[in-house]
């Protein structure tokens, strides 16, 4: 199989794509017999000058009937490799498809015609093709014919054009002063112009690169699903994603982000194929892991050897928009990077980029057909990379409405917590916790968790902290040891300073909940009493969560060894030994860690509080 | 990787994205060599599972080879396999065949309205039960959101246009001239209730692309597409009334390969066996924008 190469003309409307085009495939021999000698004809009768762009109309007739391949691509194939030619739409109104088709091409050649110069579309297509990540970019100055070839003219585009270019960090391959029309510099070089050393057009697209697929960059897997297909007694569970950089092998340690969560890759996991040595980006994966951690779609698995993605909730991106309605900062939006699919705000416009003149205005919204530099600001964390870094994992879309209706790529991760003060007017006097939740969205609980020592709370307080915050919830473990560390440390384990401990902890919990977080309490609180006066202080969402587990297999796990100093008199006053433990008869919730799984527990947890949350 | 399998990885990542973003996904499956080829895929995707149903549009009048090998391979990969039919047309008789209408209205009639009712779940749906083989009333009656098709760009004229995932509205109308964008993998996964979505994985995949994987992956496909020793094979399939044979010799799945390479059939359309593609002015665009796949 020879090599292919994807390359895109671009320009403004009426600056001769299809000229140059239609003169390429005829000069280049890439034409059907006799088609050229047709077209001429019917030209002829009907007294119509001859034009190369008919050429690319009449082959689109052509494939049309079924035959060749595609309307908007033509097929033609050089010495060296094979190319597909994706004609984009000059008109502004068909920027949505030059971006489809854009996005899938390798490099670019922008056509200008000599007699106007950077035009609107121009400079909007050049921009475009920056945010689409296209490098290899030739720019064709055409109609030379029409400038009676003189070198002034080229020299004067190319010194325009190259300091547009260079603002939006593209530094073209070549200028080339052609003639479609006329056939000069396409596939034949021209003596016309003796004063051009560079490329012919043909000679230019034989020198792009094809782009290699990122293998040597650090892995970046985002995952699109955890599978488990129980049929046929089959007990793998796959992390199944395609490889955007890097590669990946069995054995190699994994970390997660944004979660953080590591495993070991088990194995490499194929049907009817050779299980390979190893993934490569390009390549639609999946692999088993040695730890059954709980993953799911929208993390990138990454290799803890290389360079961390970036984490977070706010990013400065630059961005196109192709929506009908304006993209504005009081509308929802999606955003989708990877596999992640989040929530998203339009925090702040720095700049507008009218693509077309590249001046900036100062306006709180983004037209149809514009770009900008902005501020996004997402719902819960995704893991990204920046452009430049790692190019696939640095670009989204944005979904409005069930459209997509804009890309971008992200040029900067942002500190969640460096607002800009103007913007904030945030007084805590005489705010009731109603009028909170009613401006943040967000309403606070109380998990207060009860059981033995060894039951299980911290570790299921943690897991659950963790997720509820991956997912936006504010949500905050207040652990009963780091208590009697800080604000208790001046307590006992006396009856009185234990009901003392537990209302400081209950008055805690409260102001925390106030504020919005979902606060777990994790506390043995063996009396019932004891508990029941916090549910009195917190007054209102309140969720009693028993943590259920017998002695025995308590003191069998024994976390802290402190079942152990216990039974040999080491410290006394410890519940279950030589101070009771009053199991709740009736709880909100009840998590049997004997008879489920960490996991169940945190499933079944994080259900009852999201119920709660939404006043079920 | 070579081209093969840079098309394989492409359409794999196209079907897990499908299976993450849609509940109430389906896969259409004609029998012929390219949707057997998307359910071969599929199993990659899915390492030897088919987590949707595969749906047929059974016109009654498909080659009867056609649909042994279609509950073969259903039960020798246990699929969740359902067809569905127009019913009322076939009983009225108003069909081609029956000589009540022309070869378009007949498409129009067995295959767009039952596809369309098909697949909103308003008429009946039949299912394969894996046991006795035999067909049984589907209870689900769910409308499919996202419909996986095995279309190919280079097939004809209108399906070059399409787009990898292409919303079609509430009455199946495909909206040509306003599609949405696509660009960077990311694709058209949200949809507003009462529409769906049409999955395309295979839009890249040329006619020589799909036997080249069938030879490299060893699929198994329905005897017609060879030559049985009268000089002549199917190169598409369809109902029997309105699809022909070509001329070819061609034996195994290695000299169609040779066949369509050296350039024999390279002049000849793909649909040609097809009489009701001349019938519509020589392209699909009618049919297609109504819903016909």
């Amino acid at each position: 199989m020879d090599e292919l190469l994807n390359i895109v003309t671009v320009g403004h409307v009426d600056h001769g794509k299809s000229t140059v085009i239609g003169r390429l495939l005829a000069d280049a021999g890439a034409l059907p017999k006799g088609k050229l000698e047709s077209i001429r004809e019917n030209c002829r009768r009907n007294s119509k000058p001859f034009e190369y762009a008919f050429l690319l109309d009449a082959l689109k007739n052509e494939q049309a009937q079924g035959i060749t391949i595609d309307t908007a691509r033509c097929f033609f194939k050089t010495d060296k490799r094979s190319y597909i030619i994706i004609d984009a739409p000059g008109h502004i109104e068909f920027l949505k498809n030059m971006v489809t088709g854009a996005s899938r091409a390798e490099a670019a050649l922008l056509v200008i015609d000599a007699s106007h110069g950077v035009e609107e579309n121009t400079r909007r297509h050049g921009y475009f093709l920056s945010v689409l990540g296209i490098r290899q970019v030739s720019v064709l100055i055409n109609k030379m014919d029409l400038a009676n070839y003189d070198e002034r003219v080229y020299r004067d585009i190319c010194s325009d054009c190259r300091t547009f270019l260079e603002k939006i960090n593209i530094s073209p391959d070549s200028f080339i002063p052609v003639s479609g029309m006329e056939g000069d510099n396409i596939a034949i070089r021209s003596e016309r112009m003796p004063w051009y050393k560079g490329p012919t057009v043909l000679e230019q697209m034989d020198s792009f690169a094809t782009i290699a697929e990122p293998e040597q960059l650090p892995l970046r897997m985002p995952v699109q699903g955890v599978y488990k297909f129980t049929g046929g007694g089959d007990s793998r569970r796959i992390v199944a994603g395609s490889i955007d950089s890097g590669t990946v092998r069995a054995g190699d340690k994994i970390v997660f982000y944004p979660s953080g969560k590591k495993t070991t890759v088990k194995s490499l996991e194929v049907f009817n194929a050779e299980v390979p040595d190893h993934f490569a980006a390009g390549q639609a994966a999946g692999f088993t892991m040695n730890e059954q951690i709980f993953v799911r779609r929208g993390e990138i698995a990454c290799l803890e050897s290389e360079k961390a993605p970036h984490v977070g909730v706010r990013l400065r991106a630059n961005i196109f928009w192709l929506g009908r309605q304006n993209f504005s900062a009081d509308r929802k939006y999606y955003l989708k990077c990877g596999t992640a699919k989040v929530e998203m705000h339009l925090e702040h416009i720095e700049r507008i980029v009218n693509a077309s003149n590249l001046s900036c205005q100062l306006r709180q919204y983004v037209e149809k057909n514009e770009a900008a530099e902005c501020v996004l600001r997402l719902d819960r964390p995704i893991a990204f990379d920046l452009a430049g870094d790692i190019d696939q994992t640095s670009r989204f879309v944005i979904v409005d409405n069930y459209e997509i209706a804009g890309g971008g790529i992200i040029t900067e991760a942002m500190n969640e917590y460096d607002y800009d003060t103007r913007n904030i007017r945030w007084s805590g006097a005489g705010l009731s916790a109603e009028d909170r939740s009613r401006i943040t969205g967000k309403k606070g609980l109380v998990v207060w968790m009860t059981g033995l020592s060894g039951s299980g709370k911290t570790t299921i307080a943690e897991e659950t902290e963790r997720r509820l915050l991956e997912e936006g919830y504010p949500a905050f473990v207040l652990d009963g040891d780091k208590l009697r560390h800080g604000l208790c440390s001046d307590l006992g384990f006396s009856d009185a300073d234990r009901a003392e401990n537990i209302r400081r902890a209950a008055e805690t919990a409260k102001l925390f909940r106030d504020s919005g977080a979902v606060v777990i309490v994790t506390l043995i609180s063996p009396f019932r009493s004891a508990r029941e006066s916090a549910r009195k202080i917190v007054s209102g969402d309140f969720m009693e969560t028993y943590v259920k587990a017998n002695l025995e297999t308590c003191i069998n796990r024994d976390p802290k060894k402190l079942y152990k100093k216990a039974l040999s008199g080491e410290i006394r006053s410890f519940t279950g030994i030589d101070s009771p433990y009053e199991a709740p008869e009736s709880p909100d919730l009840l998590l049997d860690t004997e008879r489920w799984n960490e996991e169940e527990c945190v499933e079944t947890l994080i259900g009852a509080i999201k119920s709660r949350l939404l006043g079920r | 990787m070579d081209h093969l399998d840079k098309l394989e990885s492409k359409s794999v990542h196209i079907l897990r994205e499908a299976y993450s973003s849609f509940d109430k996904l389906c896969m259409l499956w004609s029998i012929g060599k390219d949707s057997t080829v998307l359910l071969w895929l599929a199993r990659k995707a899915f390492y030897g599972h088919v987590p949707f149903p595969l749906v047929h549009i059974d016109t009654h009048y498909k080659i009867p080879e056609m649909i042994e090998y279609r509950d073969r391979l259903a039960r020798e990969y246990g699929l969740y396999m359902v067809y569905g039919e127009n019913r009322e047309a076939l009983d009225s008789k108003n069909t081609f065949p029956d000589g009540k209408v022309g070869r378009v209205e007949c498409c129009r009639l067995l295959k767009t309205e039952a596809l369309t009712h098909t697949l909103n779940g308003t008429w009946p749906r039949y299912r394969l039960n894996l046991v006795t083989g035999e067909y049984e009333l589907d209870t689900n009656t769910d409308a499919y959101t996202g419909v996986i098709v095995g279309a190919r760009s280079d097939e004809e004229g209108s399906r070059s246009k399409e787009r990898y995932f292409s919303p079609r509205d509430k009455n199946n109308d495909w909206d040509l001239d306003d599609q949405p964008p696509e660009f960077w993998n990311q694709f058209k996964t949200d949809f507003a209730p009462g529409t769906h979505v049409r999955i395309h994985p295979l839009l890249d995949w040329t006619e020589l692309n799909i036997w080249e994987y069938i030879e490299r992956e060893n699929i198994p496909t329905v005897s017609l597409y060879y030559d049985q020793g009268n000089g002549t094979r199917y190169r598409s399939l369809g109902c029997a009334p309105c699809t022909g044979p070509i001329k070819s010799t061609s034996k195994n799945v290695r000299e169609i390969i040779e066949e369509l390479k050296t350039g024999a059939l390279s002049n000849i359309a793909e649909r040609s066996g097809r009489a009701q593609d001349a019938e519509d002015g020589g392209g699909l665009e009618t049919l297609r924008r109504n819903g016909y796949m």
